[in-house]
């Protein structure tokens, strides 16, 4: 049924759906987690690297976290080739905000902006949409620490807890039952982790791994930081130790 | 093409900045050589809820870059939910006449952006000073056409910053007294606005003088 439908991206099927942007949101799910939590005194982005080997030079390049400008951040799922394009003219699009009006382009402002080029691949040109979905962690002056999220049909979302890519359904889902407002960043990073642990295909989770880093504002600045390998090993082993006591007190109270 | 020259320089703009707000204040009259076509043409215009924006120039380029501007600043706001800022909106009008500086077609417009950035409390009052080679800089206080060489003397001796609004109006009675006694062209009215985190307030300067 879809076969006539679905190779063009500019046609709607006869049920109404455009079935390359659907086949585009597939190609993503099968790409490595990205996980985003709004804590109240800064943004999470943690993700899980697909391309991991001794033989990758690690400081040349980072596969999932990126830095937009000097208040914004995203973390990337699914085809790294697209995101960077992508990438590339967000980080163009916020350097000539700033050239124009002297001041930092505010968050859903550049959401709005990249959702609106992916939109258009969605509606003309012939050409097949980004096979990208973000989480975008930022900070205006306006509305303070924001988190949003946008997929290859151009929509976007403003969350305080957000998850793309594989598994990202039951991420969402263990999310909506542990999130808590007013988290700290600390509370957030254990929550980042234990989310991360129970959603990813690997049985056991090592730094290298993983990609984390955080947006903070200190003294009138945004702090964008990645995590280094010590603080994520840190807190894996510090939600091991937790699991397993909670292992061991609920087989003590099955006991009784 | 145009000439490089402001051509105008009659009309008459003023501001100055105090603690938490900015008085603007300018000449209302209408002029084309030697005939005064109108005598209370508004020479200010609102940007929005924060902002005012005061241009002297050649006869239509005012009227024309500042309602131009003026649906810029506007359709910002309606687009993005929050309006531009003083700082945001004063690079963005440079950029304008920069842009168009370099044209076939200038805009031989001098501006004063006078506005307060609601977020900012008392830091927010901000006074920029524009002319028509789109230079910026934020000033204290500044006056535009043949006015301000009568006026800039008398308000480096005066002013003082974290002025209060009597202090700034009595500023400007002092400078409209000077270009009453020493400037040839009789100005007999003028459009004052007051710009605080409340607004923008238009005062009677009639009512002023004669109290």
């Amino acid at each position: 049924m879809a076969a006539r439908y679905d190779t063009r991206t500019t046609t709607f099927s006869p049920e109404g759906r455009l079935y390359q942007v659907e086949y585009a949101m597939e190609a993503i799910s099968h790409a490595g987690t990205c996980l985003g939590i709004l804590c109240n005194d800064g943004v999470i982005l943690a993700a899980e690297k697909k391309v991991t080997s001794k033989l990758l030079e690690p400081l040349s390049s980072s596969e999932k976290i990126y830095k937009i400008n000097e208040n914004i951040a995203c973390s990337v799922a699914g085809i790294t080739a697209d995101a960077n394009i992508l990438i590339n003219d967000i980080r163009l699009r916020s350097q000539r905000f700033l050239f124009e009006y002297n001041e930092s382009i505010p968050c859903e402002q550049l959401v709005q902006m990249i959702c609106d080029f992916k939109q258009a691949y969605t509606q003309f040109g012939g050409l097949r949409p980004f096979g990208v979905s973000f989480l975008y962690a930022g900070w205006d002056s306006h509305f303070g620490l924001q988190l949003y999220q946008s997929d290859p049909s151009g929509n976007y979302g403003g969350w305080k807890a957000a998850c793309i890519g594989a598994n990202h359904q039951s991420a969402q889902s263990i999310l909506k039952q542990e999130y808590k407002d007013d988290l700290s960043l600390d509370d957030g990073l254990s929550l980042a982790v234990k989310v991360l642990t129970k959603t990813m295909d690997s049985t056991s989770l090592s730094a290298d791994k993983l990609e984390f880093a955080t947006l903070t504002r200190d003294g009138g600045e945004t702090k964008f930081t990645y995590l280094d390998n010590v603080r994520i090993d840190a807190l894996i082993k510090v939600q091991q130790e937790k699991e397993e006591a909670e292992k061991k007190e609920k087989e003590r109270k099955a006991k009784k | 093409d145009l000439p490089l020259r402001s051509t105008a320089k009659m009309d008459f703009t003023w501001g100055v900045k105090g603690k938490d707000f900015v008085l603007l204040a300018s000449d209302k009259q209408a002029t084309h050589s030697i005939i005064v076509v109108k005598s209370d043409q508004d020479k200010m215009y609102q940007l929005n809820d924060h902002q005012v924006l005061a241009v002297t120039g050649e006869a239509g380029d005012t009227v024309q870059f500042a309602e131009y501007i003026h649906k810029n600043v506007q359709l910002y706001q309606i687009r993005n939910g929050i309006p531009l800022s003083p700082n945001a909106a004063a690079n963005f009008i440079r950029g304008e006449l920069a842009r168009y500086l370099r044209s076939r077609t200038p805009y031989s417009v001098n501006c004063l952006l006078g506005g307060v950035d609601p977020q900012d409390g008392s830091a927010g009052a901000h006074l920029y000073y524009l002319d028509y080679l789109a230079s910026l800089n934020e000033v204290p206080f500044a006056a535009h056409g043949y006015g301000a060489h009568f006026n800039l003397s008398i308000l480096d001796r005066y002013y003082k910053p974290d002025l209060s609004v009597d202090d700034a109006k009595e500023l400007l009675r002092k400078c409209l007294a000077e270009l009453r006694k020493r400037f040839i062209i009789h100005l007999p009215t003028f459009s004052v606005r007051l710009v605080t985190k409340d607004g923008v307030q238009t005062i009677d300067w009639n009512a002023e003088m004669a109290a």
